[in-house]
């Protein structure tokens, strides 16, 4: 098939960016999106162009690099998957597609579609984690625990990290991101003891970034790669006003 | 030959380890701070390693190559990870999976690091637990367990088909809490192309910042590499595009022996090659083959039929089928390991009963799985991974049989270490994947994870405590001494040629050829011919990459191709000691594969009296040979045999 693509091109931070157009040819439709991309990029190497930055790495949907905003959708128009995951067989012939970054305050745009997600690091560092050294620890079957919780804490768990959920929220919003890593926790023993803690201090972090608040419109839920569901929010929200009130 | 010292500890087999803990040096906690560490790589080792060394309170400065330690490539293994804790009460014990290491290894790995490896297997999993890590678990609320290839017995802990996610989201949320405290300095987008060495110890890393194009220069005590294989030399395989060899390889041409290179893993059950376009292939994980059933049709005509469209797998009768594992291998059936399942993959193909539109995939099946035990099961076990088969092929594999074809996964072989995980570069210790020390010739599954996990929390911060121990006096290392300031210039030399060349060819372009060659003759099927012939190509290629690669762009800033290049530089030179490596090697074990040495059944067919021995290559010069140094496998505690799957 052949598109006409309109890409973001930003030379970095502080510059100012603008859409470029550039028609592809020949692309098969069991192709993924970003084996277009390196066509495209190979296509402009060989003019002695400069290639289109943007971020990838596994390939499998997994690592969380990828973020590409397509036609005003987070990684694209197929639902539960990560860019490059999607294939072009999602796509028509002779159709425009417009490629944009992430577009979010605290993702500030790197170079053309790559943007700074450090922000999420920061988040977790404020409190992801059980804070345990290694060894020391209990034998891990010393405490059973609910395979209904278990199996909650690892849909919350599957979050990837791509920021999908910020792009896609009109208030730039991370909290189906920052819920998820809480409601892992929080579903588990290990991360009860420290609950109060963590949630109050992801939070207070979260806000002091600049991300926006939840206005409940579910666009992260219904963009999220990993189909993280909004109940994890609710279950943020209740952590967070219960560790306020105790 | 001195240097190939194994170290390995005396004393009978289960207590080696427990006997180093107690006599090694140790560090006071005053003054850890006085020490720096360099951590390449924050995957399970160097994710694992930077945390646990940061709360034993040593200065860690840990580098990555993503934007984020959480991505490390890691992330991606899916089925699980082996510990011997007999929660199944089947009948495992930490001697049995030392042994099945070592036997799927196809005794080519050291003893006592396999053993270690399987004794601290079990601290593993209570870690991960403690952590949060969300493992499946049963209905009473106990752990979970699964059956990988190689086995007897299920002792695999699995959180869905995403465990090395989760695994390493437990090593980033432990180094998380180092960074925030303080102890653990964190670098991402920086790429090592350089280890520094002053007096003949390793004291630092050179590195190129990936936003701004800058090189860096960092000082340590001492410097461990986690930085994963060099799968990616074939171009396509399963490894992430940024995953490279680089570090290793550097850290080879600083004065590091390289071991065993030619030992690469094929994984049997990975998305067939569908486009001259595509980038990596992926894998569909080994744990799929607990309930699924490998198998071609029998007749050629009908595999003639369905290459060309005209049948479909599910309109041929099972007396038509040739479930060809099952029926070789008896007691081990779809569970063979994976260099076996690989080979008679292709074996299959080869003989004209490969499926799919280019003849070279087979069928893996689950349609009496799904009768069994109802498709709810199966969905609950393996969904993501129907769910990416799906999105990928365009078929649902509900329906009808996924197809699979063996493609590049892992490295077996890696830098020489010995068993305190050091190279021959004294001060540079080397973990995981980018090691040699614990897989042999073949890796089984779910023993990847374990063997990053093991390395970074339990085995690294004791050994180079040990190491670090007499350091204490020497003081913080300022970078702009002679050694610095020389590797530097020696880096940039490098980065000024590939723009000096002013070619027409892509750096892509060349690392396709390369693929190419590596996957013909340096592949599943090895032999003298295509070695030679290989050596003398790539030799060739390399050549030409020096006179017609195209970098475009500046030196300065983001440069992706110029990165891609200083990359595909380094691979064109590692295909080459691969190629060699396996040239000397004149028997088949594990992956390694020769057409002229196999039994007549077609199984891989070795030469104990003379190639019981790790392969360690030292890096000679440019224009020279690499120098072959001999480690001998010596086997103590396991009888070795010809590998047997066929009775248990």
């Amino acid at each position: 098939m052949d598109l006409k693509l309109k890409i973001w091109r930003q030379q970095g931070p502080g510059t100012k960016g603008k859409f470029v157009e550039y028609p592809v040819k020949n692309i098969s439709a069991d192709a993924s999106f970003l084996e277009m991309m390196d066509i495209l990029n190979e296509e402009l190497v060989a003019k002695g162009e400069e290639p289109v930055a943007f971020d990838h790495d596994c390939r499998e949907g997994i690592c969380g690099m990828c973020s590409l905003y397509i036609n005003g959708n987070p990684h694209g128009p197929d639902s539960a998957i990560t860019t490059c995951q999607l294939h072009m067989r999602k796509f028509k012939d002779g159709e425009t597609v417009v490629i944009e970054p992430w577009r979010a305050k605290p993702f500030p745009v790197i170079k053309d579609l790559m943007v700074d997600r450090s922000a999420f690091d920061d988040i977790i560092q404020a409190g992801g984690y059980v804070s345990i050294n290694t060894g020391g620890v209990p034998d891990a079957n010393d405490i059973p625990i609910k395979k209904e919780n278990a199996d909650l804490a690892m849909d919350a768990a599957s979050c990837i990290g791509c920021g999908a959920c910020v792009a896609a929220c009109k208030n730039a919003s991370a909290m189906l991101f920052v819920s998820a890593k809480v409601s892992q926790f929080a579903l588990l023993p290990q991360g009860k003891i420290e609950a109060k803690r963590r949630v109050e201090s992801m939070v207070a972090v979260m806000d002091d970034i600049g991300f926006g608040n939840c206005t409940n419109t579910y666009a992260c839920e219904a963009v999220c790669p990993k189909e993280i569901s909004v109940t994890n929010i609710a279950r943020m929200n209740r952590e967070f006003f219960v560790a306020k009130v105790s | 030959m001195a240097k190939l010292d194994s170290k390995v500890p005396k004393g009978p087999i289960a207590e080696k380890w427990t006997n180093y803990k107690a006599h090694q040096n140790l560090v006071n906690p005053a003054n850890k701070r006085k020490v720096d560490v360099i951590v390449v790589g924050t995957g399970l080792v160097g994710g694992a390693a930077a945390a646990s060394l940061g709360e034993l309170g040593f200065n860690v400065k840990v580098f990555c190559i993503q934007d984020s330690p959480r991505r490390a490539h890691s992330i991606a293994a899916q089925g699980g990870i082996n510990a011997a804790k007999n929660y199944p009460n089947d009948g495992d014990s930490v001697y049995r999976l030392f042994y099945d290491t070592v036997k799927g290894g196809d005794y080519r790995a050291r003893e006592a690091n396999v053993y270690r490896l399987a004794e601290v297997s079990n601290n593993i999993i209570d870690q991960c637990v403690a952590q949060g890590v969300p493992f499946a678990r049963e209905y009473g609320g106990l752990l979970d367990n699964r059956s990988f290839g190689g086995a007897l017995v299920s002792r695999t802990f699995y959180a869905r088909g995403q465990t090395g996610q989760q695994l390493l989201l437990g090593a980033y949320s432990a180094l998380s809490k180092e960074i925030k405290k303080g102890s653990v300095e964190l670098f991402t987008r920086r790429e090592v192309l350089d280890i520094v060495k002053i007096d003949g110890k390793a004291r630092g890393i050179i590195v190129r910042n990936l936003v701004t194009g800058e090189l860096e220069r960092h000082g340590a005590h001492a410097v461990l590499l986690g930085t994963g294989g060099y799968g990616n030399v074939f171009f396509l395989s399963t490894n992430a595009m940024t995953s490279n060899g680089g570090a290793a390889w550097r850290a080879y041409k600083r004065g590091a022996y390289f071991a065993n290179p030619s030992f690469v893993q094929i994984h049997p059950t990975c998305i067939p090659v569908h486009g001259a376009y595509q980038s990596k292939l992926t894998l569909m994980s080994e744990s799929l083959r607990n309930d699924g059933r490998i198998w071609v049709p029998k007749k050629k005509e009908d595999a003639q039929k369905i290459q060309k469209g005209e049948l479909k797998p599910t309109e041929i009768a099972e007396e038509d089928r040739d479930y060809y594992l099952e029926r070789r291998y008896p007691a081990f059936g779809n569970l063979v390991p994976r260099d076996v399942a690989s080979r008679a993959a292709k074996e299959r193909c080869d003989a004209g009963h490969g499926v799919g539109n280019t003849g070279l995939a087979v069928y893996l099946d689950f349609e009496d799985a799904i009768k069994r035990l109802g498709r709810n099961v199966i969905e609950a076990r393996y969904g993501n991974l129907f769910q990416m088969y799906e999105k990928i092929v365009d078929e649902n594999p509900y329906g009808t049989p996924m197809m699979i074809y063996p493609a590049i996964h892992y490295t077996m072989g890696g830098t020489w270490v010995d068993y305190e995980l050091q190279s021959t570069i004294p001060g540079l210790f080397v973990g995981g994947e980018a090691n040699f020390s614990d897989h042999g010739a073949n890796r089984l599954g779910a023993s990847a994870l374990m063997q990053g996990l093991s390395d970074g929390y339990f085995v690294l911060p004791y050994t180079m405590q040990n190491y670090l121990a007499d350091q204490i006096t020497v003081p913080h290392f300022k970078t702009d001494g002679t050694e610095f300031e020389q590797t530097e210039k020696e880096v940039q030399a490098r980065i000024d040629k590939l723009f000096a060349v002013k070619g027409d060819e892509t750096v892509d372009s060349f690392h396709r050829r390369l693929g190419h060659i590596m996957w013909d003759n340096v592949g599943m099927a090895r032999n003298k011919e295509g070695l030679e012939k290989a050596i003398k190509e790539i030799q060739e290629l390399r050549k030409e990459f020096w006179q017609r690669v195209k970098v475009p762009g500046e030196k300065t800033g983001m440069n992706v191709e110029l990165e891609k290049a200083l990359r595909v530089a380094d691979f064109l030179e590692q295909g080459e000691l691969m190629a060699l490596d396996a040239l000397t090697r004149n028997e088949s074990s594990g992956g390694h594969f020769r057409l002229e040495y196999q039994t007549e059944e077609g199984e891989a067919l070795r030469d104990d009296k003379n190639f019981t021995h790790v392969s360690a290559w030292e890096y000679m010069g440019d224009d020279e040979p690499a120098k072959l140094h001999k480690e001998p496998l010596v086997y103590e505690n396991i009888e070795v045999k010809q590998r047997n799957y066929k009775t248990a």
